[in-house]
């Protein structure tokens, strides 16, 4: 058997091992969602009419910033779901099972490549879960064609497939799940330092920057132009980036750190 | 000369200054059946850890084969002609017997149709058919250690590593485990076992190897091993302490235990030897209300190996 199908084989082997776990035991993924939801109802219903008034200039819109807030929630979306890809690996990595893993023939990555692809799976989920409710609530799109939607969803899974590569290697260097969902947190406060919320313009001038080149705003910015037709620019380039960085960032991690001898 | 299935030669290993295995040397046969004995933290798990591909030996360790494969550089092909039951449970607990056997029949790239016979087959000759259907997290320890074999056999392995198979198990487990290996070695498998039971060794195993303090102390078959250390006695105890201290003074060898009242008789165990010895108890007008022979077993040998104090050993005993 040539590398490449050994690798598929070996990866789909994984991934159905870890899709088992997943639909036997849906709690941690379920948890992982509503933190995202009760964000989009929290700032719809709570923030949204001083928000859009703040953002706007004018009168209270709370659709106005329905629309504004759910690009931005939908990626928070999947950084939240990849803490639990950080949390389910390490705690895999516990299991006996992957030294046995390690002992076997095997395609060597189709361990972590099985854990990616279920994960993007995961959040391919989870986005569409928590874009029903934020639909339910009032969500519409503008302008989008079936283009603009395939380029929105080869975002969503590029934007995943990146972080869910960071995520697989911050469980691997964590010894336990508390401290793999700690090391995650940035897959989580990220969104809230980005323009998810209240556009660039509205932060401190210093903060700026900060804001406006890490990997969540150049997607939100991306995902809005494609969802709602305001502009893209240059995010696009930049959200394209930054998820192949840190994918190819993520794979290099993870897998020598799998290779690594374990404790 | 076949082949041998392991070569060990220098292997070494530290974490930091703390130096684990220290220069291993090892030949095990095809087909045969290996034990490594040693006491807690001598460095079993180490070896059987390096010699199936889990961690690396340190870069200034001799070579080591496995089935004709350097471990060095041909690590995949290793993998390859090994199974591996390493002492903790390396079964995936969510989910169930049968899905874990079949999981490793994907992972050797057995068809569907007879993946499932394979799975179905072990399943039902370790005696799991039952629970099959049950999430292994809820299998008791022998079963989980029973379908940990069952999975290492899926690939039909021929050389297997099995470390401290047997901790932890009744002794009717035990027995079946025992029972297990004797069939695999019976198919032409070596199988390479770690265990802290003597007993075990004693009933498995074609050779054995005592590891103390990093190196092989010792090594052998158990004949060859008991034979190392000078452990025969007749043991005579009295309940009379005035009976005791007519036969210290008429006898005035062997080793007295004056707290219980027992002296121990240096002997081989034959019957010519016990026959004399009989006679001159006889002839010295002493009575012992029990006399016990003692051949050496390998707890006599690996405690002389391990502890520089011999204690005296309590199994193996044949009231008379």
């Amino acid at each position: 058997m040539s590398t490449f199908s050994l690798a598929v084989r070996d990866s789909s082997t994984m991934l159905r091992r870890n899709l088992l776990h997943a639909r036997r035991y849906p709690s941690l993924t379920l948890n992982l969602l509503l933190t995202p939801i009760m964000l989009l109802l929290l700032f719809v219903y709570v923030f949204g009419d001083t928000m859009s008034a703040g953002i706007g200039g004018g009168a209270p819109d709370r659709s106005a910033y329905i629309a504004y807030v759910v690009p931005g929630l939908l990626l928070m979306t999947i950084g939240s779901t990849t803490i639990g890809t950080a949390v389910s690996v390490c705690n895999d990595m516990t299991e006996g099972i992957i030294a046995r893993f390690r002992t076997m023939a095997i395609h060597r990555p189709s361990v972590l490549i099985g854990h990616v692809v279920g994960s993007v799976l995961q959040c391919v989920v989870s986005v569409v879960l928590v874009g029903a409710v934020a639909v339910a609530i009032g969500f519409r799109s503008h302008g989008a064609g079936p283009l603009e939607w395939l380029a929105a969803f080869g975002l969503l899974v590029l934007f995943a497939t990146a972080l869910t590569w960071i995520a697989v290697g911050m469980g691997l260097i964590s010894p336990n799940a508390e401290a793999a969902s700690n090391n995650a947190v940035p897959l989580i406060l990220l969104p809230l330092l980005s323009s998810a919320f209240v556009p660039l313009d509205a932060m401190p001038g210093w903060f700026r920057p900060v804001a406006e080149y890490q990997p969540f705003t150049p997607a939100i910015e991306t995902l809005r132009g494609l969802l709602l037709g305001t502009e893209i620019g240059h995010d696009g380039w930049l959200a394209l980036a930054w998820c192949l960085g840190l994918t190819v960032l993520g794979y290099f991690w993870a897998t020598s750190k799998f290779d690594a001898d374990p404790k | 000369m076949p082949r041998p299935a392991i070569s060990v030669h220098g292997l070494r290993k530290s974490y930091g200054d703390r130096t684990v295995l220290d220069g291993v040397d090892l030949t095990v046969p095809e087909g045969t059946v290996f034990s490594l004995l040693g006491p807690n933290g001598a460095g079993k798990t180490t070896v059987v850890k390096i010699l199936s591909t889990l961690i690396s030996a340190d870069p200034d360790s001799g070579p080591v084969h496995i089935g004709g494969h350097d471990l060095g550089t041909e690590a995949q092909a290793i993998r390859g002609a090994i199974g591996v039951t390493g002492q903790f449970s390396a079964v995936d607990g969510l989910i169930t017997g049968t899905e874990n056997m079949l999981l490793m029949a994907d992972l050797h790239h057995l068809g569907k149709r007879e993946g499932r016979a394979v799975a179905a087959e072990l399943l039902e000759r370790f005696d799991l058919a039952d629970v099959a259907d049950k999430p292994a997290a809820t299998y008791s320890g022998g079963m989980k250690r029973r379908l940990d074999i069952a999975m290492t056999l899926v690939g039909s392995p021929r050389i297997i590593f099995l470390d401290e198979p047997t901790t932890g198990l009744d002794p009717r487990s035990r027995h079946t485990m025992w029972q297990i290996i004797r069939e695999l070695v019976t198919g032409g498998v070596t199988v390479f076992l770690t265990t802290q039971y003597l007993e075990e060794a004693d009933e498995l195993a074609d050779r054995i190897a005592v590891l103390h303090h990093g190196t092989i102390a010792a090594e052998g078959t158990a004949e060859e091993l008991k034979r190392l250390v000078p452990g025969g006695h007749v043991r005579l105890r009295f309940t009379d302490p005035a009976a005791y201290r007519a036969a210290v003074t008429a006898l005035g060898e062997g080793t007295r235990d004056d707290e219980s009242l027992s002296l121990r008789l240096p002997s081989d165990g034959s019957q010519r030897e016990l026959r004399s010895l009989l006679d001159w108890l006889d002839s010295a007008g002493v009575e012992a209300d029990e006399l016990t022979v003692h051949t050496p077993d390998l707890d006599d040998v690996f405690l002389a190996l391990t502890d520089g104090t011999r204690v005296p050993h309590q199994s193996k005993e044949t009231a008379r």
